[in-house]
């Protein structure tokens, strides 16, 4: 990927571990996700994980499995910017609200994923590449941006109609986490009317590289 | 970029208690809304599994069509009346400058979406809806303002109310991407006006179709 000129270089550096030996597939759509955000942009999540979770065929237990390992990574970067991220006033109470939301949605998946009889995965470490509030802010507004787009792209794969209704509930509440991030940004808090389609192609091309 | 702007006079007033509660009298005239906002009290338990209400059942937008067709009609109808309370917003002369400019940004995403929609009914052999005749109450900023942030919370819980009931693929994706766009603009507006960016709390609630033409009828004016 060194090569390539990168649309979101911070989703790039962003380290993905677990401590057992077996690499959850959750894990590597998700760090699959990442790259594609770096490399075509947050837009570019959702066709990969729609395609990705679609190939993957592990139903809707794997895709709230893949659901979780992203709100787990969302979680533990509010928990840690609580600290790190150095910020006060507006900021400081935005990190403590989003970070309350993650953690309830790391909740709300695993008791699903128990109630329709699958295993929740465990939580993998994650590194997260900043320094200071504007980096803090920088990340995070492309994790809620990837997070909104690679929730609409897994919930067309949602075979029940329940846990579509409750991805929805849960995706509305990423975009608004995207918009009030951005606004700390003084970006436009939805900078599209959609989220783009893109070509298949170019979607398959994107995707190889991390399926087996 | 304009509603980030914290200097911005909006924003001052946004800010006031006393203003804030002179705009609660004012939008409190309108009871459809009142209910509307009552029905959707942030009473949410914060429990650790997803309450859903299910994909039984009916969708409610029967009258505007068949299945999916009906949905995308209905969805129609209530972006054609965001996009005429935008633009009726921007004629008012109550905004300028940066304000100005994030409104006039919402109603064009709006107008997208009546022509994406539009496409779509006519893609799937239907009839697309008719553009609704719209009268808004623009009496001042910040009345306007909190009606748009009810508008647009109403629109995002209108589509996560559908979801369920969508039966093509295609047709989802497009809803979800229109659904987070929602989200979006009721998170900017909420924060301008100093409300919470998720009333509901961490799970957006849905709004079923009686609910929200019941909510938008005193807007509907032929």
């Amino acid at each position: 990927m060194s090569d390539q000129i990168l649309v979101q270089p911070e989703l790039a550096d962003v380290h993905i571990d677990v401590d057992s030996d077996d690499l959850s597939r959750s894990e590597v759509i998700l760090k699959g996700a990442l790259a594609a955000g770096a490399v075509y942009g947050a837009v570019m999540v959702g066709p990969f994980v729609g395609r990705a979770l679609a190939m993957s065929e592990s139903g809707d237990v794997g895709i709230l499995n893949f659901a979780l390992t992203l709100e787990y990574l969302e979680s533990t970067f509010y928990r840690e910017a609580k600290t790190r991220a150095k910020a006060s006033g507006d900021l400081k109470s935005l990190i403590e609200l989003v970070g309350r939301d993650e953690d309830e949605h790391v909740g709300a998946l695993t008791e699903t994923i128990k109630k329709l009889g699958g295993k929740p995965v465990a939580e993998p470490k994650f590194d997260f590449p900043y320094s200071n509030t504007a980096g803090f802010l920088k990340l995070a507004q492309t994790f809620e941006d990837t997070g909104v787009s690679a929730y609409n792209g897994a919930a067309p794969q949602i075979k029940s109609k329940e846990v579509l209704e409750a991805a929805g509930s849960i995706v509305q509440v990423e975009a608004r986490h995207a918009a009030a991030i951005r606004l700390q940004n003084g970006e436009e808090p939805s900078p599209v009317a959609f989220d783009p389609a893109l070509p298949e192609a170019k979607v398959l091309k994107a995707v190889e590289p991390f399926i087996a | 970029m304009a509603v980030a702007n914290k200097e911005s006079a909006l924003w001052r007033v946004a800010k006031d208690p006393v203003s804030r509660r002179k705009l609660l009298a004012v939008t409190g005239g309108s009871t459809a809304l009142a209910a509307f906002l009552a029905a959707c009290g942030s009473d949410s338990d914060s429990t650790t599994t997803m309450a859903t209400s299910g994909g039984g059942g009916k969708s409610g937008t029967e009258k505007f069509g068949k299945g999916d067709v009906g949905i995308l009609n209905y969805a129609l109808t209530l972006e054609y009346l965001e996009t005429a309370f935008y633009a009726d917003v921007v004629k008012s002369g109550l905004f300028k400058g940066s304000d100005l400019e994030t409104i006039r940004k919402f109603g064009s995403e709006e107008a997208e979406h009546v022509t994406a929609l539009t496409g779509f009914v006519k893609q799937l052999g239907g009839k697309p809806a008719p553009k609704p005749k719209t009268e808004f109450p623009l009496k001042s900023a910040k009345s306007v303002l909190e009606l748009a942030a009810t508008v647009e919370n109403l629109g995002a819980a209108a589509y996560l109310g559908q979801a369920p009931y969508i039966k093509g693929a295609s047709v989802l994706s497009a809803a979800l991407s229109i659904h987070s766009v929602e989200g979006r603009h009721a998170a900017a507006l909420n924060t301008l006006l100093g409300e919470s960016i998720t009333p509901d709390g961490a799970f957006a609630k849905a709004a079923p179709a009686s609910e929200v033409l019941k909510s938008v009828e005193p807007f509907i004016v032929g």
